[in-house]
């Protein structure tokens, strides 16, 4: 409903501000207002009434096949457009589906709001019928959450649900309300529901002092490098950051969730750091001088072992959430803000400084990892994840190309061999590691940017926790493309199994359908491939075709990613690719 | 070492469970936590202290700040302060023992609530080391029962920046009594 609309109604009414509507209207109109077009969602009893309202509202309503879809979908919508997502839910069994998703939000700072219904409030804490208390459940995994048990509440809590959820470090914020709160009525006034959050200050700012502590490390260092983080990509600062390396010359190395945020063709990038790092990253990190930190928060997946990460670096941390300071890696200089004002502040002071030494160096480290790159071995005959993931990047590239990936090995060889140049190209489940996240979340890509082109990267294994939602692509008629990297193993775990447990393939070892056979019986388009030959023109059949396409990559089985960075081990001590040609050479 | 934290939050259904919560999550062990109304109806106040080390102690801060509720947070460790614990203490006192428990709860400055024929039950307000004192002299006669509210707390001087409090600043050291007495 626009504002003319209302101003017609009121008008009509006795109040000319207000106007009377019931709980379930008001939390529609209250999403339009916050600029919502789309919602995931699946009905159920204690969110009837608002399901029955949602007949006058120009939302969209997105049918899921199950609540953690829901929200993976409203994370997808997030992470690709940076807006909120939007997630509905019932009460019991609909709220509690949520849990999971809402973890993975919470983890990558994803701004989600999920809605759920819960039973009437005089029956709270009663045991009701599908009465679950949702706002305890998700305490530790939402940003802040809400119960609502009054119409009058509706306004102003939807209003600080999305403050909360987009502003400061983004993250998952949950609405459960009751459903006498949406049946019955009350004035509606938009104006004056306005947020009142006394305690909230998501806007920090550096001391001038900071700044200059930061500035004079920088001027100082001899081996500085950046750390990218997804913190980069929420502030927006790609072209800050862009222009601060150049400007100074420091090269970039990134996390999983931070790439995209600096172009993979830049001469300045490194590439991928952490426990399946490329190895002249991680050395450089460990013989750095100053290590920057551009939101980002030192996952262990990044570091290591933290007793002997980067020893001999300062660290300078800019970071808008100050509970992340000196939590893992204690830093030299805290810049707690907004990453991207933070640099407009540095970017006039930073001087230019020749650093040819050191990136000679870093070009030094590389030695031989060209050599053991697997795209560099001799054609074995064999199908390898790497291969399948290389070409499509080929064929994709110029594109508007979105890749989701799911969780595991074919999520480390789609870092490392689908170069990402933009922001928001790549959409992972990182802090979380959720198995399943793909399929739904590339829905909710493919929603808020329906122009651009998605593929799902997925294991045989994340695939089939939420294979569901391939009839809510059909339904919604999106064209998304499926990769289903099979191994016919849990494949990362097996890996671990391989490295860690004697080869123990304890239940890793996967039985599983056809499915092509399975995608075309739901109505996509499927196909399957076994040779590298066939990569190419599967992928070019699948951009070709006016509809979703699913293909079935039969993959080399006991394939393994590298290099890695075993748990708790040093983040220079690597299990590297054995390489015919270097097998004999003495390794780190 | 034991940092004390002035909490001022939102007077709302729930807060103390995100605060609780809070330190079960990050795995922070609460020592003690006390919370109670303030001069605004709006605005409740707590009292926590945790066993804590100079970096967990500014993680701790830093937490609670992100909490939504939370409007203010002040680590009072090392600042000038008052510091109350209130315990009743029924102790069991038979005829000859009675009058050596009433000495003893006069030195303290504890103030008997409660007199039944075989017992008595002392109300003490204090520093929580002069709570422990009596409470160490008052074990020989057999304590029955005992409850202690956990800390309050309050900056000496100045008032602190959430607190419209009323009056004027009160700059004289209020008299401790240790046990020490």
């Amino acid at each position: 409903m626009n504002d003319k609309n209302i101003a017609e109604k009121s008008a009509t009414s006795k109040s000319m501000a207000a106007k009377s509507m019931s709980g379930a209207s008001i939390l529609w109109e209250c999403l339009e207002r916050e600029g919502v077009t789309s919602v995931f969602g699946y009905p159920g009893g204690a969110i009837l009434p608002a399901y029955d309202a949602l007949r006058g509202s120009k939302i969209h309503h997105i049918l899921v096949r199950h609540e953690q879809g829901a929200t993976h979908m409203a994370d997808g919508y997030a992470r690709a457009s940076g807006q909120v997502g939007v997630a509905v839910a019932t009460s019991g069994p609909g709220a509690t589906n949520m849990v999971t998703g809402i973890a993975t939000a919470m983890l990558d700072s994803s701004p989600i709001v999920c809605i759920t219904g819960q039973v009437g409030s005089k029956l709270i804490g009663s045991d009701a019928f599908q009465e679950t208390d949702i706002t305890g459940v998700t305490l530790p995994i939402t940003k802040h959450n809400y119960l609502v048990t009054h119409a009058s509440e509706v306004a102003r809590t939807i209003r600080e649900a999305f403050y909360v959820a987009r502003s400061g470090r983004p993250g998952p914020v949950l609405v459960d309300i009751t459903k006498d709160a949406q049946q019955t009525t009350c004035e509606f006034d938009w104006e004056a529901a306005k947020p009142q959050l006394p305690g909230y200050r998501p806007d920090l700012s550096p001391e001038p002092k900071e700044y200059e502590q930061a500035l004079e490390l920088i001027h100082h260092s001899k081996r500085p490098v950046i750390l990218a983080g997804h913190g980069i990509i929420i502030s927006g600062a790609m072209n800050e950051v862009r222009e601060f390396a150049e400007r100074t010359g420091i090269p970039v190395a990134l996390t999983l969730l931070g790439l995209g945020a600096f172009p993979a063709s830049h001469p300045l990038n490194l590439g991928m750091m952490g426990m399946h790092g490329e190895a002249w990253v991680n050395h450089t990190i460990q013989e750095a001088d100053l290590l920057l930190a551009f939101g980002m928060r030192f996952d262990d997946r990044v570091t290591g072992n933290l007793k002997t990460y980067a020893s001999n670096a300062k660290k300078i941390h800019i970071e808008i959430d100050p509970a992340e300071i000196n939590k893992n890696v204690k830093v030299d200089v805290p810049l707690v803000g907004d990453l991207r004002e933070v640099l407009h502040e540095l970017l006039p002071k930073v001087e230019s400084i020749d650093r040819s030494e050191w990136l000679d160096s870093i070009d030094k480290l590389k030695g031989d990892a060209a050599v053991r790159d697997i795209q560099n071995l001799p054609d074995s005959g064999h199908l390898y994840a790497a291969h399948v993931i290389n070409d499509l990047w080929r064929q994709t590239r110029d594109g508007d190309t979105v890749v989701v990936t799911d969780v595991g090995q074919h999520q480390m060889w789609e870092a490392q061999y689908y170069k990402h140049e933009k922001a928001r190209s790549l959409i992972t489940s990182g802090g979380l590691g959720t198995m399943g996240f793909a399929l739904p979340a590339a829905i909710g890509v493919k929603v808020a940017r329906p122009e651009a082109e998605v593929w799902v990267v997925v294991g045989d294994g994340g695939f089939q926790m939420t294979l569901c939602e391939l009839a809510t692509i059909v339904q919604e008629k999106l064209k998304i493309h499926i990769a289903i990297i099979n191994n016919g193993f849990l494949g990362m775990v097996r890996q671990w199994q391989e490295f860690f447990y004697e080869r123990n393939y304890a239940a890793t070892p996967l039985l599983n359908p056809d499915f092509a056979k399975l995608g075309e019986a739901y109505g996509i388009r499927s196909m399957t491939v076994t040779e590298r030959s066939q990569v190419v023109p599967a992928v070019q059949a699948a951009r070709q075709h006016d509809g979703p396409v699913l293909i079935n990559f039969r993959v080399e089985q006991e394939d393994t990613v590298y290099p890695m960075v075993a748990a708790g081990a040093s983040l220079h001590e690597m299990i590297r690719r054995p390489s015919t040609i270097v097998e004999t050479a003495a390794d780190e | 070492m034991l940092n004390t934290y002035v909490v001022y939050v939102e007077n709302k259904p729930g807060v103390l469970t995100r605060v609780a919560s809070l330190f079960r999550r990050r795995a922070f062990n609460i020592d003690s936590l006390t919370v109670g109304r303030t001069e605004k109806p709006e605005v409740s106040r707590m009292t926590i202290t945790v066993d804590a080390d100079y970096d967990q102690a500014r993680r701790i801060e830093a937490n609670l700040y992100k909490l939504v509720n939370v409007l203010l947070v002040e680590n009072i460790t090392d600042q000038p302060s008052i510091v109350r614990d209130l315990a009743m203490i029924k102790v069991a006192a038979t005829h000859e023992a009675r009058s050596h428990v009433l000495e003893l709860a006069s030195v303290f400055r504890a103030r008997v609530v409660d007199v039944a024929p075989e017992s008595l039950t002392i109300e003490i307000t204090g520093a929580e080391d002069k709570i422990d004192g009596l409470l160490e002299v008052l074990r020989p006669y057999g304590v029955l029962e005992m409850v202690r509210t956990g800390i309050v707390a309050m900056r000496r001087g100045k008032s602190s920046p959430a607190g419209s409090t009323t009056g004027p600043d009160e700059g004289v050291a209020e008299e401790d009594v240790s046990h020490s007495v």
